[in-house]
């Protein structure tokens, strides 16, 4: 039962043989078995921020009020900046699946360059989103809870505010470690790719890693009106 | 002569082509780095039969331990007794039953049954296991160094002020999670791509169907489970607030998510039992199943109306009314494609030509268990009734029917089913055939003095009981201890058989399905020819009546 089945790679030059698994009866095979374990995975993806989409929508209803009002210190210019940052991204990564599909590596390279161009761009404006708070004497999972100033005025009276900040930290906080890990898979496919190992005949990663990215950027698209917005 | 000769007449190793998957390679390194789906299952074997007799030892321990009524002459202290029966709780859950049937039985047999060379993803499949095994430690890490008293459940608040090891503990169940869901998914995609040729969806054996609705439950599940440990965790360190009254959260939250995900687990639990259960009768009594699609489609329906029936844990937690009532119909619901199941066993052995082999004896037991922990959870899925049996030994007692009774018995079944088909060779059948009465017999000495004590109103976990119900611990205790010799014998001779047995026919019990169409022991790469499915359960036209 043991063969071993090499996908050749398109005449155009530089490009390296992809050899299908030993369990594989086809390179198409193992292509549409790599798919749908990785839907499946995006499936659990989800459902692991569902759990946190439940708790915000249960404690949005206990306290309405204090959502609120931390609702309101946190900037929508910032978070409406991102969100085009990621919807950009997405752009940018599905051109790459495009060139990847089509063998055009260096035109594949350079859009995987721009995602995580703009994936750093969103890093960064959720840094000062993130000092910001720190530096008006909110900090996230700490017993230090010292709101200053304007902050101070707005979560005056309102019950359990930290739980709202805890909260939005904890969701965009577990989102961000998703981007982190988007930008360094992105890179591994920069680097594999740029050696040639992506074609029309195996580009099966940046599919995947493409979608990984598109389901980050969902996620986000429900995290910021829920919490840029909707209190 | 040529030194290309076609397969077939390559010279062979004990009248077999290929040696096979146990001689393949040799050592040490060989196994723990190998990729094949039968030697992954054959490690989750070994690590789930530990994981087994550590929660099986405390179970002894705490039932000796309420042997006296106490508090005085009593083995333990209340607080030494509280991690008992937690740690039984918790390795029995996590490391014992949940990868038990998935990750050995099914990782062994479910590539064969479709006829396929390997699980699609090999290299995940032995990530989990190793997954399972790094949990598995940091469970009996947390068990030497402080214990555990929380209950298997983590209840907050207890569970954020508790001084024993919550966190490692709570670490080591994330990490099973993350094994779970990688086999569930894994076996779906094998299902879905790696079948043989001529093999439909509904020309699969209804192990696939089972172990693919359990592995619904692990894939979608089983992320809660992760998200809410997590809190729990960031709870634990940094008090975040969402599970703690004092910070404004509420642990009723707790509960809906841990249930969330623990109700379908007891499905990933059962169902793969039941599963085992359906190749066993069908195989041993020579008859294909009654009622295929029904079997199937049962599998399907209990996996989602399981995701709706979590609120059955909470009836006294605090809920609405409407809540509660619209749980209690869907928990009764659960009933029908059940017995469903029960039915098509019992119309598969009617009129078959039974054999009263090891596997088909702990089949039997299973059928007569698992109607007793079936009906018993109409009455606990029951509003009115369960608040008078909430948190008694009659939830114990039932959990413990579907639970041991059930799906552990199941294993046993696939075990000893499959046990010539992994080894080449056959333990001593009059031993287990003992060993399977003794075990069902220690089962009811030690369960049913606990649905009447339960009914009683004998609270659960508390480590002293009044007078009244001396008698019905004693016999408990008295059960568990013949339980343990059972499956004391069992590990015997099953180890006995290794070395001494004699040898495996190839096709030991006659089975039809492809998982018995490739050599004894199979091949590395399993088949020596692809296979292709014909019809399904076909014993041929002499059984016809």
């Amino acid at each position: 039962m043991s063969h071993a089945t090499i996908v050749t790679p398109t005449p155009e030059g530089g490009f390296q043989p992809h050899t299908v698994a030993h369990h594989f009866k086809t390179a198409e095979q193992e292509f549409q078995a790599a798919k749908f374990a990785f839907w499946l995975f995006l499936v659990t993806e989800v459902m692991l921020f569902g759990g946190l989409f439940a708790a915000y929508i249960y404690y949005h209803g206990f306290y309405p009020k204090s959502f609120q009002a931390g609702g309101s210190l946190l900037d929508w210019r910032l978070g409406a900046l991102n969100t085009m940052f990621l919807l950009t991204s997405s752009w940018t990564m599905a051109n790459g699946v495009r060139c990847s599909q089509l063998s055009r590596r260096k035109e594949m390279v350079v859009w995987l360059w721009w995602t995580v161009v703009l994936a750093g761009g969103f890093m960064v404006v959720k840094y000062f989103e993130y000092s910001g708070k720190f530096h008006h004497g909110i900090f996230p999972f700490t017993q230090v809870w010292h709101p200053e100033g304007h902050y101070g005025e707005v979560l005056a009276g309102v019950a359990f505010p930290k739980l709202f900040f805890n909260i939005y930290f904890t969701m965009t906080g577990i989102h961000g470690l998703h981007v982190l890990v988007g930008m360094i898979a992105i890179g591994w496919l920069i680097w594999r790719g740029g050696q040639g190992r992506f074609h029309s005949g195996w580009y099966i990663p940046v599919d995947l890693i493409g979608l990984y990215w598109h389901v980050v950027d969902l996620i986000w698209i429900f995290l910021f009106p829920l919490l840029y917005l909707v209190p | 002569m040529t030194t290309h000769a076609p397969a077939h007449e390559i010279p062979t190793v004990e009248g077999r082509r290929e040696p096979d998957y146990l001689r393949v390679t040799k050592g040490f390194m060989s196994w723990v780095t190998t990729l094949d789906h039968k030697r992954i299952g054959l490690m989750y074997l070994f690590g789930v039969t530990l994981a087994f007799i550590v929660g099986g030892i405390f179970a002894m321990l705490l039932r000796a331990h309420l042997w006296n009524p106490g508090p005085d002459g009593q083995m333990f202290s209340p607080q030494d007794y509280n991690q008992l029966f937690t740690l039984h709780g918790a390795f029995m859950v996590f490391a014992f039953i949940i990868p038990a049937i998935p990750g050995s039985i099914a990782n062994f047999a479910l590539p064969l049954l479709i006829g396929a060379p390997d699980v699609a993803l090999p290299k995940l499949n032995l990530a989990s296991f190793y997954l399972w095994l790094f949990g598995t430690v940091l469970l009996s890490y947390s068990a030497i160094t402080n214990g555990l008293d929380t209950g298997w459940t983590f209840y907050t608040p207890w569970s954020l002020k508790s001084q024993t090891a919550v966190l490692s503990a709570g670490l080591g169940v994330f990490v099973i999670g993350f094994s779970s869901i990688f086999t569930g998914l894994n076996f779906l995609v094998t299902m879905h791509k790696m079948r043989a040729r001529g093999m439909g969806w509904f020309q699969m054996p209804l192990f696939c169907w089972a172990i693919y609705a359990s592995s619904v439950l692990q894939v979608l599940a089983t992320p809660v489970l992760g998200i809410t440990v997590a809190l729990l965790a960031f709870e634990h360190i940094y008090h975040i607030g969402v599970f703690d009254p004092a910070e404004g959260g509420d642990p009723v939250l707790f509960q809906h998510f841990f249930w969330f995900y623990s109700h379908p687990a007891v499905y990933i639990m059962i169902l793969p039992g039941m599963g085992i259960i359906s190749e066993v009768v069908s195989t041993h009594s020579r008859r294909p199943l009654f009622g295929y699609k029904l079997l199937a489609f049962s599998s399907i329906a209990i996996a989602v109306i399981s995701f709706l029936v979590w609120g059955h844990h909470m009836y006294t937690s605090g809920q609405s009314e409407f809540a509660m009532q619209a749980f209690s119909f869907l928990t009764v619901l659960v009933a029908i494609p059940t017995a469903i199941k029960m039915w098509s066993w019992v119309a598969t052995i009617w009129g078959g030509s039974i054999a009263l082999t090891a596997p088909m004896l702990y089949a039997i037991a299973f059928l007569v268990i698992f109607t007793i922990g079936g009906l018993t959870g109409v009455y606990l899925a029951a509003l009115a009734i369960d608040i008078h049996l909430h948190d008694t030994y009659f939830v114990v007692a039932h959990f413990h029917a579907v639970m041991m009774g059930s799906t552990a018995i199941a294993f046993f079944a696939g075990v000893h089913h499959w046990w010539p088909k992994m080894f080449g060779r056959m333990y001593n059948e009059k031993l287990a055939s003992i060993a399977a009465i003794v075990i069902l017999t220690g089962f009811m000495v030690t369960f049913l003095p606990q649905f009447e004590m339960g009914s009683q109103g004998m609270p659960r976990r508390y480590a002293t009981y009044s007078e009244q119900w001396v008698g019905y611990h004693r016999a408990s205790t008295v059960g568990a201890m013949i339980l343990g010799a059972g499956f004391a014998l069992m590990v015997g001779y099953l180890l006995h058989s290794l070395i001494a047995g004699r040898k495996a026919k190839p096709n030991e019990w006659g089975g039809v399905t492809l998982d018995w169409k490739c050599p004894t022991p199979p091949n590395l790469y399993n088949f020596d020819d692809e296979p292709i499915a014909g019809k399904l359960y076909d014993y041929g036209p002499t059984l016809k009546r």
